[in-house]
């Protein structure tokens, strides 16, 4: 018993740890909670898309701060909101198909912020942190922005919850009820860069599409009710964040990737439980 | 004037549910006084025309609704049914003419519920048959609105009203597609709507879940709802409805079914592919899907 206390208890002791596990906790709910969306309505390619053309703006910030990463949020949070515009914008006028358009002008905007950050030298490091997270360095600042635009995106995902369903669900009913549906779907994006930008520092950009899909897939195994999924969502992204990064500490796995192979896991175990579950009783549905 | 009257074994269920819902409907003249133009029709189309990239799907189309009409919209495939339900709910803009709810423009009216032909919606999306009634209640909750006790209470009563009271907790990838309409009808009620626009609600249903809905629109009527539907039994449109409208892009007829299924009119709208019978002093449609072998055009009419 007590044994099993120290081991939880061990990381603790290291204060960067406690930071690093705040902010997984945090950032894995809000990725969660907009990433139920992004499941819904298949926008899984767009958010990936959207977390790897983040990178020449942070890659300027980085430059212009000479490698300090204290901005590095806010270069972070410019570039995603304006791409977020710029993806709806595109969606819009496009010649060429939506995710064909996405495809070409992301893979461009990542290759530029690589070719922007090769230029200094010894840039590997912070490439990898860019691109995997680098949730020990979290800093008390990090911490409070995380928490400032998590629980502002939060909040209006909840205020906006009837517009946001309905959009998702039936169009025509959100035009017969005059629901100014452009709006919301800029909103839409723009929540999700901002989810995609607080969780930068946990993940890196490069995983971050498994943090909107992995736990809102994982919750839509078990429920058909939209706010439930949500919850159930939010909690199992958080509960990785947990599990992910004390796996990090005890085996030594990259914080990132421990955090993602454990929403990985969650799926698979419950996908699996399910089928079991199936098989066992198939007249009855699981869902409820 | 035929009107729709309930199968006497449904009748006793039905005479419940009809007291049910009219307790929880606020009474629509009563809204009326507050919401709306005093003395206007409650439906004003005129002139209107829609164009789709330049092709006419609906030529100069203009007719009036009382209040607590029933009317049915009848016409061959194409003939412009749901462009109509669709300009008149505010989904669509019309190139021409102009429309007029009690007096205002169509569309963000919470008055008019639209039941599309096929709901372009996504059954996968995790939500029950009460979820999605209960959407109909948003327009009346208001931006940043939540549920309150009577909008549950409404959305109970409509899924009892269509008869899904036992499914109000399935998930809606579980639904046949005759409970999926129900399901859309029992929004569109809770919406407490003054003027239903319902794109062929009876189109795939079994015998007894017609007879259901036509029930559900008689005691709408009652209530003073008024009610456009759009349909391709003629033989119900004739029996069940105040009024029935030949639409060909243009609107070919408006009035009781015996103005309107004149031989002339009837081939003018459907060629030969009409069976007509004679019932008496009237001329009744059959069918206007096939037409049977040899036939030709108005031989049948003679
Ligand atoms: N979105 C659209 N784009 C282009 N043309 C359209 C569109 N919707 C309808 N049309 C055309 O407009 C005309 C009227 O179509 P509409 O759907 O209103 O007919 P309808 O009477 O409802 O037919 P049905 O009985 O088959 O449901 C048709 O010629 C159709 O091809
Ligand atoms: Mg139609």
């Amino acid at each position: 018993m007590s044994a099993w206390l120290d081991w939880l208890a061990g990381p603790l002791r290291y204060p960067f740890m406690v930071r690093g596990l705040l902010a997984a906790v945090m950032a894995g709910a809000v990725c969660a909670l907009v990433g139920t969306y992004v499941v819904l309505r298949g926008m899984a390619f767009l958010g990936d898309a959207l977390a790897h053309a983040i990178l020449p703006g942070v890659a300027v910030g980085y430059l212009v701060a000479g490698g300090a990463r204290g901005s590095l949020f806010w270069w972070g949070l410019a570039t995603a909101v304006l791409t977020s515009l710029g993806i709806g914008a595109i969606s819009r006028v496009a010649k060429v198909k939506e995710d064909t358009a996405i495809g070409i002008i992301f893979a461009g905007m990542f290759a530029l912020g690589i070719a922007l950050l090769s230029t200094v030298r010894d840039y590997s490091v912070d490439l990898a942190h860019l691109l995997f997270g680098d949730v020990l360095g979290v800093s008390t600042a990090d911490l409070r922005l995380t928490a400032l635009f998590g629980g502002a995106v939060v909040l209006l995902i909840i205020a906006f919850y009837k517009e946001f369903m309905v959009l998702s669900f039936d169009p025509v009913l959100a035009a017969t009820l005059r629901i100014p549906a452009r709006l919301f779907e800029y909103l839409l994006l723009v929540l999700i860069a901002v989810a995609v930008v607080v969780s930068m520092q946990t993940v890196g950009v490069a995983l971050m599409v498994a943090m909107l899909v992995t736990p809102a897939a994982t919750a839509y195994l078990v429920t058909r009710r939209l706010p439930v999924m949500m919850v159930l969502a939010a909690a199992m992204a958080a509960f990785s964040g947990l599990v992910g990064l004390y796996l990090s500490y005890y085996a030594g796995v990259a914080s990132g990737a421990a955090i993602v192979l454990t929403c990985t896991a969650l799926f698979g175990l419950v996908w699996g439980a399910r089928s079991l579950a199936r098989r066992i009783r198939p007249q009855e549905s699981s869902l409820g | 004037m035929i009107q729709g009257r309930p199968s006497t074994a449904r009748a006793g269920r039905r005479g419940a549910e009809s007291t049910l819902l009219r307790t929880l409907w606020k009474s629509p003249s009563a809204r009326r006084r507050d919401a709306h133009r005093p003395g206007t029709s409650i439906l004003e189309v005129s002139g209107l025309t829609v164009r789709y990239d330049g092709r006419l799907a609906l030529d100069d189309v203009s007719f009036q609704l009382k209040a607590g009409e029933l009317v049915a919209v009848v016409g061959p495939n194409a003939g412009g049914k749901s462009t109509l339900f669709k300009v008149i709910a505010g989904v669509l803009q019309p190139s021409q003419g102009q429309i007029h709810v009690y007096g205002h423009e169509p569309g963000g009216h919470i008055c008019i519920a639209y039941v599309p032909q096929r709901s372009q919606v996504d059954w996968t999306f995790p939500a029950n048959v009460a979820d999605v009634v209960m959407m109909g209640r948003i327009g009346r909750m208001g931006l940043l609105g939540w549920p309150q006790s009577r909008d549950w209470e409404m959305v109970r009563g409509s899924i009892e009203v269509v008869g899904l009271a036992e499914l109000a907790r399935r998930p809606i990838d579980q639904l046949s597609g005759g409970q999926q309409q129900r399901m859309f009808i029992a929004r569109a009620l809770a919406q407490e709507a003054e003027l239903m626009l319902m794109d062929e609600p009876l189109t795939g249903l079994d015998v007894t879940s017609q007879q259901d809905i036509l029930a559900i629109l008689g005691q709408l009527r009652e209530r003073g709802v008024t009610v456009m539907v759009a349909m391709h039994d003629l033989k119900l449109a004739a029996e069940r409805f105040d009024r029935v409208m030949l639409l060909k892009r243009r609107l070919l007829a408006m009035g009781s079914s015996e103005q309107v299924f004149t031989p002339d009119r009837l081939v003018e709208a459907y060629g030969g592919h009409l069976r007509l019978v004679q019932a008496g002093e009237e001329m009744l449609a059959v069918s206007d899907t096939c037409c049977e072998e040899g036939a030709e055009p108005g031989e049948r009419l003679a």
